[in-house]
């Protein structure tokens, strides 16, 4: 500190997980691929469109939880009390039966279909959300206050964003040049302080609501995971009735289990998945690193197998460990009060730094 | 300077050498071809049975072309990985995890201390030789009034289903 501005800002993270500091998650993770990672796949049709639908539904949730406590921190409480991801989180546990961790879209499609009655719900969740959007963005865009606490603090350029590695909105509002060139509809910013990740962010909502009506108009009907049981579970009402009809085979295949590697397509019951869920699949000696864009930024996974049913190592890049660490580059010669509006821009989670 | 290159679905993949690692992520970020802008990730795998155990993987993104690469270098306990942190600024947090869970240090590093674990934390949590119990415990000690660490002590052996089939 330097009188009222920051000179050095350095943040020490540890561990928030009430867990010893030896245990990082991968050695938690003894488990199998399938217990572990419920991540790859591929989809088309109606899968597809209740992955965008829930993608997307996450995306609202994380940016309207993003945007409420940014207030908070800065000092506005009003929107907190609107925090509309409450409905959102609703929705989740409707379909999957858990409010955050969901574990709902699998390796060969998602979990369940969708119960009844809810996109009729989600329709509704939406149309109020954009209503209290704007209700949002009419109360602080051009609010005096938030504005004096939000412009100009904490300016990213794109070369200072790709020298940190910074990804998702904390790139997005940051001044790029071929700006015109970019794809319509990418909402990105022309300063890339504070103010312009707000807009981004605001921005970014409004979109999602959009997709999501996009997508309950288009819903297609069809399967919502593979047929493939070497892949997926059955149906359950369908793995009792054939498991006890085929009753004396399966006794059979349970004796040869080891040596199974294909199954024939007559016995279409849990029996081919039983190997995959006891055993886990082994995957070939590799490693792979794979990333999607996470509401937050980039989220990375880096797996190395070797040749068998538990992963050798895994690391995930979590975006808030790279965010936080352009903490000092970014709050020098503020004042500290700009350093809590320059955390909350970030949207940072502690629970995801530490990972 | 690169031993092996390796195109493949799960993206490119290139060896190198410690010696070299700087001299071609320096080729990659200023190349016209490449200019990988970005350092996306660093991390360490441990591999107790080589020579050098420590597998050290960094992950980089052109945005200009929109593609990745992975270049992979070696490093034990003493031989010692170069910083990159004045080519690619994100990468000290990074390398300092690396030390912090795996013991492989950089070179010159200006402010190495323990980032993810206590201050006082002994060894290398993510080294695969470290039982997942650890070997000291904490608690807190009426009498002395403080957090007190002694040496785990543990009623029953820790049990690692560490078999390929559940049925063996």
């Amino acid at each position: 500190m330097n009188g009222e501005v920051v000179e050095r800002a350095e943040s020490h993270i540890k561990s928030l997980h009430q867990r010893p500091p030896n245990r990082e998650i991968e050695k938690l993770i003894y488990k199998t691929y399938l217990q572990a990672l419920p991540y790859f796949d591929h989809s088309e049709g109606r899968r597809l469109n209740i992955y965008v639908l829930f993608c997307e539904i996450t995306r609202i949730s994380n940016h309207s939880l993003a945007l409420n406590t940014h207030a908070m921190d800065v000092g506005a409480s009003t929107p907190f009390l609107w925090a509309f991801e409450e409905k959102l989180l609703e929705i989740y546990e409707r379909v999957s039966g858990a409010r955050i961790y969901a574990s709902f879209i699998r390796p060969g499609g998602v979990a369940q279909d969708l119960p009844l009655g809810l996109c009729r719900d989600i329709d509704s969740s939406t149309q109020q959300i954009s209503s209290r959007i704007n209700e949002l963005e009419e109360m602080s865009i051009g609010n005096r206050i938030w504005k004096q606490r939000l412009v100009d603090i904490g300016i990213v350029t794109a070369q200072q964003a790709k020298d940190w590695g910074f990804n998702g909105v904390m790139l997005r509002a940051a001044p790029y040049d071929v700006q015109d060139q970019s794809d319509l509809g990418v909402p990105v910013g022309t300063r890339g302080d504070c103010y312009d990740r707000y807009c981004v962010r605001i921005e970014e909502i409004r979109q999602s609501v959009w997709i999501i009506v996009q997508c309950l108009n288009q819903i297609l009907s069809g399967m919502i995971k593979t047929n493939d049981h070497k892949l997926y579970p059955p149906l359950r009402s369908r793995m009792k009735l054939s498991m006890e009809l085929f009753a004396m085979q399966a006794f059979f295949f349970f004796s040869i289990v080891g040596q199974m590697t294909t199954g024939s397509s007559v016995y279409s019951t849990s029996i081919h998945h039983f190997e995959p869920y006891t055993e886990g699949f082994s995957v070939p000696s590799s490693s792979t690193y794979t990333t999607i864009e996470a509401p937050k930024g980039e989220f990375g996974v880096f797996l190395v197998s070797t040749r068998s049913n538990r992963p050798y190592r895994r690391k995930i890049r979590a975006p808030g460990f790279v965010h936080l660490q352009g903490l000092y580059s970014m709050s020098k010669h503020h004042m500290p009060a700009d350093v809590v509006t320059i955390i909350g821009t970030k949207d940072i989670v502690s629970g995801e730094v530490d990972i | 300077m690169v031993k092996k290159m390796e195109r493949s679905e799960h993206g490119n993949r290139s060896d190198t050498n410690t010696d070299y690692l700087l001299q071609l992520l320096c080729f990659l970020k200023l190349h016209t071809c490449t200019r990988v802008q970005g350092l996306i990730d660093i991390c360490g795998v441990d591999y107790p049975s080589r020579k050098q155990r420590f597998e050290v993987v960094y992950n980089l993104l052109s945005t200009r072309y929109n593609s990745g690469i992975r270049v992979r270098t070696c490093a034990d306990e003493v031989r010692r990985i170069s910083p990159v942190v004045n080519l690619f600024p994100s990468g000290g947090w990074w390398e300092r995890k690396v030390w912090d869970m795996f013991g492989g240090s950089s070179i010159n590093d200006p402010d190495l201390c323990r980032r993810s674990t206590v201050y006082s934390f002994e060894g290398h949590p993510l080294r695969k030789n470290l039982p997942l119990s650890g070997y000291v415990e904490v608690r807190y000690d009426d009498q002395e009034k403080r957090v007190v660490s002694e040496p785990i002590e543990m009623t029953q052996e820790f049990r690692y289903f560490d078999f390929a089939s559940p049925w063996d």
